[in-house]
């Protein structure tokens, strides 16, 4: 397992309901949880992952949707069983899409 | 050590039991009068008949002796494993073996384990650990699995769960992990009369009778989580 | 109960949360320890495991058709539904609590393997913790009712507390048993369970046999509105009966010819046949209504 912690700038989130959880830490899956954050400006994201050395398809992937999102003010945790990216990338749109109340 | 030796270590004042088909069944003396003495030796993989003879007996002894204790003595490596005992649902018989240990301490009946030799999985689930309290002689083997077959499922290097044994009760095989867990009441050196009545006489004083066992793994280091989760959800004040 | 394709959500595919989703009234559930206010299993991270916030359970409150229930789900896509210490712990609690609140049921979207093998004396000794609840919470009146329909089935220590349950409702893909076929044919040959015969080990271990052997109460479509339907009809024709000896010698007769009936049997297909059923090849193809309605042609 790894623990990876990163932090992006990003633009505020628009609008915040309750904590989210998004996906199953099943194999090829991810659970990942939004909550609030102690930055406005900073989308905060710790993960904890069963494959090794992904830490800088991690920071792309995470730094494109912190940069394409607002995503700032949250504080993101990811418990991840070897997801692709674009598993990690939809899930992390469902996810905070939820947290700003728009569920599915 | 023979049934008929651990027999006469636990109730020197006599008794008088059965064994058909790897069942226990009978009768002791004690001090504070007679028992029911019932259970599975040689090892006994738990089918469908050594449930049914199992729960028989104790739904006879609720019938016929309200409030005899019960003291059972486990010695089971598990579950018959076979097509034919699937196909007629042995959890199912398990369920209710371990329903009719429930009736008989509902209506009274004090009851207390002592595992003999082996205790594992669903053998052990469904009567020893559905006892009040169980105990273990001190050489009796209590795991759900052992360490290379556990490694083989799991992936995990059988030296690393080797190591993490030696400090982590949670899935080290062995009765003294089962004691820290709080599964487990107590390892006896050696079965003997002593031990055994001083077990009964905990055993009836006791009522009414609730599961204590979070708070022994807690109490005694093993399980440290359970007992606080458990009463967390059963305090958390839920909104509208 | 025969909804159009197009409009089922299948259960055996849900997520754990979906499930609840489905099976409650809408907007109803109130999850107790949520992800959120949660701690993954120290235990697997000891093993250099990822864990899950909710530790593979979901458990809360909420309403089925008005009436207030308790409900736990368990997710198979984590560990295989196993339970751990936490895991455990939670389903304790909640049929605790139950105990103490009185809800019209508990229902129990049971989803395992059985015991965590990462975390395996927790994980047996809090399955016999969930016998003693499920029975305790039975005791103070409270139904119990076992739903079986996911990807892990109720297997293990997890079987014996379905059956231990006031009623199973399950699926045809729900599976119920003790051993996994996988286990059986390790130890005993692939002669004795191949497990790897699909059609088999439904025929040995899936919710037509047990709906037809009378191990579980109601056969339900693979469907989240099925599933919801199922349980709310059981719960209003059932009164939770008080633990009797006359019911228990009842039940210990039903296994006991049972057992001297059909003990020698080892495929699905044999027992059909001798519990009157004209074409037993015929049930694996038959739809769940045609099902319920051979049953209740047979004769008792």
């Amino acid at each position: 397992m790894e623990t990876l912690d990163f932090r992006f700038d990003s633009a505020p989130v628009s609008r915040a309901a309750n904590p989210a959880l998004c996906g199953v830490v099943g194999s090829g899956n991810l659970e990942i949880l939004v909550k609030a954050g102690d930055a406005a400006t900073i989308c905060q994201i710790s993960i904890k992952t069963s494959a090794r050395g992904f830490g800088e398809t991690w920071r792309a992937v995470l730094g494109s949707f912190a940069a394409a999102h607002a995503a700032g003010g949250t504080a993101i945790a990811i418990n991840d069983m070897g997801a692709t990216p674009a598993v990690v990338s939809l899930r992390l749109a469902q996810a905070l899409a939820e947290y700003q109340g728009g569920g599915q | 050590m023979s049934l008929n030796d651990i027999l006469d270590s636990l109730f020197p004042a006599g008794h008088a039991v059965d064994v058909a088909n790897s069942v226990i069944t009978g009768q002791a003396q004690t001090a504070q009068g007679p028992v029911a003495v019932l259970g599975t030796t040689d090892a006994a993989a738990i089918d469908h008949a050594m449930a049914l003879a199992l729960a028989d007996f104790i739904l006879d002894t609720v019938e016929q002796h309200p409030g005899r204790p019960l003291v059972f003595l486990v010695d089971t490596s598990g579950q018959a494993l076979s097509r034919s005992q699937e196909l007629l649902c042995l959890n199912g018989s398990l369920a209710h073996l371990a329903s009719c240990v429930d009736l008989a301490r509902r209506q009274g009946h004090a009851s207390f384990s002592l595992v003999t030799a082996n205790a594992v999985s669903g053998g052990f689930l469904s009567f020893g650990l559905m006892a009040d309290k169980a105990y273990a002689l001190a050489d009796a083997q209590v795991r759900v699995m052992d360490l290379r077959a556990m490694a083989r499922v799991t992936k995990i290097a059988h030296e690393r769960l080797v190591e993490l044994a030696a400090s982590s009760p949670i899935f080290a095989p062995g009765a003294e992990s089962y004691v820290r867990m709080g599964g487990i009441e107590a390892i006896w050196p050696a079965a003997s009369a002593e031990l055994l009545e001083r077990a009964l006489l905990a055993a009836v004083q006791t009522t009414p009778v609730t599961d204590q066992r979070m708070g022994c793994g807690l109490s005694r280091g093993g399980r440290q989580l359970a007992a606080g989760v458990a009463k967390m959800v059963q305090n958390t004040v839920l909104g509208a | 109960m025969n909804p159009s394709l197009a409009t089922r959500h299948s259960w055996f595919e849900a997520t754990a949360r979906a499930r609840i989703n489905g099976l409650l009234d809408a907007g109803s559930f109130r999850e107790i320890l949520p992800p959120a206010e949660a701690q993954p299993s120290p235990h697997l991270a000891q093993l250099d495991l990822p864990g899950a916030f909710d530790d593979g359970v979901v458990i809360g409150c909420g309403r089925l058709a008005g009436k207030a229930v308790f409900v736990a789900a368990q997710e198979g896509q984590f560990m295989g539904g196993a339970v751990g210490e936490i895991h455990g712990a939670k389903i304790v609690g909640l049929l605790r609590r139950a105990v103490k609140e009185k809800p019209a049921a508990v229902l129990f979207l049971i989803d395992s393997g059985g015991v965590r093998l990462h975390e395996a004396n927790a994980g047996l000794i809090a399955i016999s913790e969930i016998m003693r609840a499920v029975l305790d919470a039975r005791a103070a009146g409270v139904p119990v009712v076992a739903l079986v329909g996911g990807s892990c089935g109720a297997f293990g220590g997890m079987g014996i507390v379905a059956k231990l349950c006031s009623a199973i409702l399950m699926s045809e893909e729900g599976r119920l048993a003790l051993s996994g076929p996988e286990v059986i044919e390790t130890v005993a040959g692939v002669e004795e369970f191949d497990a790897k015969d699909r059609a088999l080990v439904w025929r040995v271990t899936g919710g037509k046999h047990r709906y037809l052997m009378g191990d579980c109460a109601m056969l339900v479509e693979d469907d989240l509105a099925a599933f919801r339907t199922g349980a709310t009809e059981f719960l209003a024709g059932w009164t939770e009966p008080a633990p009797s000896l006359a019911g228990l010698r009842t039940r210990q007769r039903a296994l006991k010819n049972r057992l001297a009936a059909y003990g020698a049997l080892r495929d699905g297909l044999d027992v059909w046949a001798a519990l009157g059923v004209t074409q037993p090849e015929s049930v694996p193809l038959l739809d769940r209504d045609s099902l319920v309605a051979l049953k209740e042609g047979l004769p008792t």
